[in-house]
């Protein structure tokens, strides 16, 4: 069966993670016609999946626990009549501002003035003898088997990787109950938080620096791992593998913005390290390289949920704005005070590169 | 007197310590990712900071718990909690074990939103060092 009506709106937007949903309050709440899509039946992003306490200020609801915060955000969304459309996967989008997505059984048509793309991250994966094998996960699917299906994916892991996804996954594995046998981490010192690295040290796991996975093995899943030390350009030093055995492997070793839709818009790319790769052109009003197309939270750069629940408000004004929903004056007011909030969160050692990463990437856009 | 103890060493976007403190005591001056500073002589002791504090890096100290003790008050977010009159293994930030503790209280408050407060007595010399405990994971023991 095919849904063939279109429907419009004045602003549609892809992903109802912390950015979406930041942007459709915003929309919304400025009055547009507002139509939220996402592939999941549940709203929140990866919010959901988040039940240690946030940080941040009070404007992005720190010492909150994640999902708390996702409740809160939905509530404002529905609040400000903001229409969900949930289980629908978004797989085209058109120059004239048309959205496709399907719910496995129709196909579902939109047509909106301006597209915010919240579409997020994937986790990349890591490449070695036996990466294949069952029990090798990411960090993030094994925190959703740990707090939302509530089920232990496994009894004793190996953690590759101390940014703060591996920190706090570690840490709610622990939680739940599993043995954690050791992070390893290739850098020289930890990526992550210190404050988030004290938490599992004191529990009484090792975070392994300088060392690598070098292959993982076993007869029908993973049995055990091969770990190594490595010089200073990454490669495994001779003589100094040791065996750990676990049944299971959770990479925790970044994330890439999913880029996939906007690519299908047409919207000019361009690559970021520190941000995370390949991503798309956009200014410091989260437009890209087409007008109608903005883009927010780790689609525009790998940042944290408080970032990118900033840059959708951002981006969700902006719109409203452009439909003429908002003054220039009120738009320019509510720029300066998110803008500042986002350079808050964006100084010091850790939020510093990706400030000027960001600034680069803007003047990309001129 | 209990008091607080923050052990934030690092630059990071983070303040809900601050606006949970009920009389002032804690402060980051100017930008958010500053340290924060602990006042000693404003404090009460209330532990709201230790429960709501993110980085789980805020502590209360009492030098004179009793002859030769101290107590320590940190977060605790595992379960099964320590029951009063344990013996607890005190560890510092590195997770190594430091010696012998005493719980004298498990505080749960609604408005900690399921962080738990252990206090635990220590000799004197550890106060500063202590920063939690080995988790227990008997939970037959703990009941
Ligand atoms: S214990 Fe209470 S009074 Fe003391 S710093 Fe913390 S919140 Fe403030
Ligand atoms: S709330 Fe905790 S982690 Fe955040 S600044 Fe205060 S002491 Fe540091």
């Amino acid at each position: 069966m095919s849904d063939s009506g279109e429907k419009s709106y004045d602003v549609i937007i892809v992903g109802a993670g912390p950015a979406g949903l930041g942007a459709a309050i915003e929309s919304g709440k400025a009055g547009a016609r507002t139509l939220l899509l996402d592939e999941n039946q549940k709203p929140g992003g990866q919010l959901f999946k988040q039940i240690h306490k946030f940080f941040g200020s009070k404007e992005h609801f720190a010492g909150m626990r994640g999902f708390l915060i996702g409740e809160k955000l939905l509530e404002e969304a529905v609040k400000h009549n903001v229409e969900f459309r949930l289980g629908a996967r978004v797989w085209g989008l058109y120059p004239d501002g048309c959205v496709t997505a399907t719910d496995e059984e129709n196909s579902l048509n939109f047509k909106g003035k301006k597209i915010i793309l919240a579409t997020g991250a994937s986790e990349n994966a890591l490449s070695f003898p036996g990466c294949t094998l069952p029990g090798v996960i990411t960090a993030g699917a094994a925190q959703t088997f740990v707090n939302v299906q509530h089920v232990l994916p496994g009894k004793d892991f190996v953690v590759v990787g101390s940014g703060n996804v591996g920190l706090i996954v570690t840490y709610q594995l622990l939680q739940a109950g599993a043995n954690v046998i050791k992070i390893i981490e290739a850098a020289p010192k930890i990526s992550g938080y210190g404050v988030h690295a004290a938490k599992i040290r004191r529990a009484g796991i090792q975070i392994l620096t300088g060392h690598t996975i070098i292959s993982a093995s076993g007869r029908d899943q993973v049995e055990r791992v091969i770990i190594a030390k490595v010089d200073e350009n990454f490669n495994p030093i001779e003589g100094t593998q040791q065996t750990i055995l676990c049944d299971t492997v959770a990479l925790a070793v970044g994330l890439s913005p999913r880029i996939e839709l906007a690519g299908a818009g047409g919207c000019e790319m361009t690559y970021s390290k520190t941000l995370g790769g390949v991503l798309p052109v956009h200014d410091d009003n989260m437009e890209t390289s087409f007008e109608h197309i903005l883009i927010a939270g780790d689609l525009s750069g790998i940042e944290e949920a408080s970032t990118a629940l900033d840059e959708g408000r951002l981006a969700g004004c902006r719109a409203a704005y452009r439909l003429g929903l908002m003054t220039l004056e009120d738009y320019t007011s509510k720029k300066v005070m998110i803008l500042n909030r986002l350079a808050e969160l964006r100084c010091g050692p850790f939020g510093n590169k990706r400030m000027l990463a960001k600034e680069e990437i803007w003047k990309k856009a001129v | 007197m209990r008091k607080i103890f923050i052990d934030c060493p690092e630059q990071i976007p983070c303040n809900p310590c601050v606006h949970i403190c009920p009389v002032g005591a804690i402060t980051i001056e100017g930008s958010i990712t500053n340290l924060p500073k602990g006042n000693k002589e404003l404090c009460t002791g209330c532990g709201l900071c230790v429960a709501a504090c993110p980085g789980q890096a805020c502590f209360l100290v009492d030098t004179e718990f009793k002859e030769g003790f101290a107590s320590v008050d940190f977060p605790y977010e595992f379960l099964p909690l320590p029951t009063v009159g344990m013996t607890v293994k005190a560890r510092d930030n590195e997770g190594q074990t430091l010696t012998d503790g005493t719980v004298e209280a498990v505080i749960q408050r609604e408005s900690s939103h399921q962080t738990a407060i252990i206090r635990i007595s220590v000799p004197t010399k550890y106060a500063y060092l202590v920063r939690g405990i080995k988790p227990i994971t008997d939970f037959v023991k703990a009941l």
